[in-house]
């Protein structure tokens, strides 16, 4: 009954992303112009990651582009995408999760343009045949990531610097958020993957981009905690930093930083915006629909890893991450694979998640399919919110 | 130790009243050579042409209906901000905490609309809405103006603490009544049934936040120029012990100034929530509560010159955002210019209340200001 409950909710998201289909004609390329809003500017990892692969994916096809930066998560955005209609434009992408409502609300004003929002929950729900959520599996680019962490910690382990135990990883986290729960458990289980004994503590800052926070939690994981490696989700230095001053390997985010930490940098994994920017302009100069939730993956160049620092990585990284790569590309990989993990020890054998985000926090979607936690499966945006065995959390939590 | 002492190479006095033309002819100069320094930074520094860079400025605030629709929101947000701490000012209590007593209100607003959706109606939460930003935000001044009145404490470090408190406060709230569960973020506030909005007149959605912010401009003018309580809030801003000479409370005054002036900021705070933004975050008010001070001192405490000083702030902050997005520069590059602008306009204001004299000519002057 739930397997047929998911095919329908599945065959409702094709349906209303084919509904959209119907009316709009190709847009000519010289008359494209595409509007991008951003929550700050060039100065934080997060938006920088984004204006770089609009501007990568815009020139490469010779698009018009008009990019605002700074503008909170409030009516501004709203003012700021009526204003980018006046303008002109007709394809409107929105970087920030607290910018969806505000989409929405001048999607609904405006029928006649696009628009698209990265990390959002919404499109498949709202019904809009103009709004569309974008994300991409990250959670595979973290297992990887993962991969690496848990050759360091063999390495640590056959050294004899700590003992099989003692292989604890500590993880500064934003909020305690799907996207966030998803990211770290992804990331722990690529580590357990290799290092069967790894277990992990997490903290949280409640900001995503609080370098003082940041760096305070990372210290207080290695200091505290006895976290022997650290990987973070937040968009400042805080982490890399205090991981470089204290010695101890760090697992990147959003883009390398082994220009700031060369001694203790291993591995990062980021979502490359490009291949998103090249598909909805593509969308638009055909004609064609644009999904309501699209999710970019390794194959199609969403998903990356940085170049691996061999000064603090294990021998034989680059190698194995190949190896685990081509087992996800095949599916001989799974990253939530219910056989790999428990859930207050017991195995995970269905789930309900909330993947339609109506403010009633319950969950309404079978997720549990095959063995496996069907991530992005239902939306594009992380559901993944279950507190696995082997991780920590702060206490009360 | 008979040698005589060296005379500073400048003096500098007070100047007697000066006639208007006076004024407005250093004002208009200062201005001048703002626009001519800023030029030079743009030319030397981004080779474009200053013109085009000014013609965007201008474009940027006021080159559709909807952009300027936008700008005199703007302007009304900061205005109201500014006509709330200005009785304050005028009292000389440095109220800097109209960021947190604003903040209050958008805070109170939020909870009527999320909490009594499902029980009142319509009409009736926008009520509450207005009764509890104002109290909210009043609260937020009256702990303050408590203090100092009853044991002297310095108002200035209160005012901002307090700032602090409802900063955290509505971080607090905001993961309290998230959506989706961790998200942190509240979103828009009752998006499908529009309860608690504030109603659009006219078609425009920002029209009856102007007008408000307009009544309150004219009634605060009123207040503070006609009317007892606001003499008296001159009289205890020039001197407290001329004030108890003449039979005033100060106490009295400062805590009913401050109330006035903190409860305006909680109805500031109601228009941002329920009137424009419908969503609580702890940016909400974005630092007006601060260039409220500007603001307010440019204008002299004039509530009708703050129409002026607020929207070329605003002015100054719109076109500048365009000027960043239109000729890729960074957006500290706007307020390099925003801030040169600033700096002579205030500047402007020494050479109409001072005047500088060289050594030769200071010798002759009988008496001296350092």
């Amino acid at each position: 009954m739930k397997k047929f409950l998911a095919l329908v909710l599945a065959m409702l998201l094709c349906l209303s992303s084919v509904a959209a289909l119907a009316d709009r004609a190709p847009v000519a390329l010289e008359n494209l112009k595409v509007g991008f809003i951003f929550l700050h500017d060039e100065n934080s990892t997060y938006d920088l990651n984004f204006i770089n692969a609009a501007k990568e994916a815009c020139d490469k096809l010779g698009v018009a582009y008009v990019m605002k930066t700074n503008i909170p998560e409030g009516q501004e955005c709203y003012d700021t995408a009526a204003e980018l209609v006046d303008d002109g434009c007709n394809l409107i992408f929105a970087d920030s999760f607290g910018h969806e409502s505000f989409m929405i609300q001048a999607a609904k004003e405006f029928p006649e343009v696009e628009f698209c929002h990265a990390t959002g929950t919404k499109a498949h729900t709202e019904g809009l045949s103009n709004y569309h959520n974008a994300f991409a599996t990250i959670y595979e680019g973290r297992f990887l990531a993962g991969v690496a962490a848990g050759l360091k910690l063999n390495e640590m382990i056959e050294a004899g610097t700590i003992t099989p135990e003692q292989a604890k990883i500590g993880y500064v986290g934003a909020y305690p958020y799907a996207e966030v729960k998803s990211g770290y458990t992804s990331f722990f289980l690529g580590a357990r993957s290799i290092c069967p004994t790894a277990t992990m503590e997490v903290t949280f800052t409640y900001s995503w981009y609080d370098e003082a926070m940041e760096k305070e939690g990372a210290q207080m994981l290695i200091e505290q905690k006895d976290c022997v490696l650290i990987s973070q989700h937040a968009d400042s230095m805080g982490a890399p930093t205090a991981c470089e001053t204290a010695g101890v390997p760090n697992v990147s985010y959003n883009g390398s930083t082994v220009a700031a930490c060369p001694n203790t940098f291993i591995v990062s994994s980021r979502i490359n915006w490009a291949p998103y920017f090249e598909y909805i302009i593509g969308c638009m100069v055909n004609g064609e629909a644009i999904a309501a939730d699209w999710t970019g993956t390794i194959a199609d160049g969403s998903v990356e890893l940085s170049a691996v620092n061999e000064q603090a990585a294990a021998p034989g990284t680059v190698e194995k991450i190949e190896e685990v790569k081509a087992g996800l590309a095949d599916g001989t990989i799974k990253v939530y694979d219910t056989a790999t993990f428990t859930v207050a020890g017991a195995p995970l054998t269905s789930y309900l998640a909330d993947v339609d985000d109506m403010g009633d926090f319950v969950g309404e979607t079978e997720v549990v399919i095959d063995g496996e936690f069907a991530e992005s499966e239902f939306r594009s945006a992380p559901y993944f919110d279950i507190n696995i065995d082997g991780i920590t959390l702060p206490e009360g939590m | 130790m008979n040698e005589k002492k060296r005379e500073p190479l400048l003096h500098i006095s007070k100047r007697p009243e000066m006639p208007w033309y006076y004024i407005w002819g250093v004002r208009i100069i200062s201005v001048v050579l703002a626009l001519l320094v800023c030029s030079v930074i743009c030319v030397v520094m981004t080779g474009e042409n200053p013109l085009s860079i000014y013609s965007t400025m201008i474009k940027g605030a006021f080159g559709s209906p909807r952009k300027t629709w936008v700008t005199f929101q703007d302007v009304a947000m900061l205005l109201i901000i500014s006509l709330a701490v200005t009785p304050a000012f005028k009292m000389k209590f440095w109220n800097l905490g109209g960021e947190g007593q604003a903040l209050m209100g958008c805070l109170a607003s939020a909870a009527c609309m999320i909490l009594l959706r499902d029980v009142l109606p319509n009409w009736a939460i926008i009520l509450c809405m207005i009764v509890a930003s104002t109290l909210a935000g009043a609260l937020w001044g009256l702990i303050p103006a408590v203090f100092k009145a009853k044991w002297n404490t310095n108002e200035t470090l209160f005012t901002l603490m307090m700032n602090y408190v409802a900063t955290q406060l509505v971080a607090y709230f905001c993961i309290f009544w998230e959506s989706p569960k961790g998200s942190g973020k509240i979103g828009i506030i009752n998006q499908s049934s529009e309860i608690g909005w504030l109603p659009v007149i006219g078609g425009q959605r920002y029209l009856l936040n102007i007008l408000v912010v307009a009544v309150i401009c004219v009634l605060m003018y009123l207040y503070l120029y006609y009317s007892k309580q606001g003499y008296e809030i001159s009289v205890v801003g020039e001197s407290q012990r001329t004030a108890q000479y003449v039979g005033i409370k100060v106490e009295k005054v400062i805590i009913r100034t401050m109330l006035i002036s903190s409860g305006i900021c909680g109805i500031a705070g109601m228009l941002l929530t329920a009137g424009t933004n419908h969503t609580l975050t702890t940016t909400l008010v974005d630092g007006r509560g601060f260039t409220a001070v500007m603001v307010s001192w440019l204008a002299k405490f004039n509530p009708l010159f703050m129409i002026l000083t607020s929207l070329l702030l605003v002015f100054l902050d719109r076109g500048a955002g365009d000027i960043s997005s239109k000729f890729g520069l960074n957006k500290s590059f706007s307020d390099i210019l925003t801030g040169v602008i600033l700096f002579f306009i205030i500047g402007s204001e020494f050479f109409i209340t001072y005047k500088i004299h060289l050594r030769k000519r200071a010798a002759k002057e009988v008496q001296l200001h350092v």
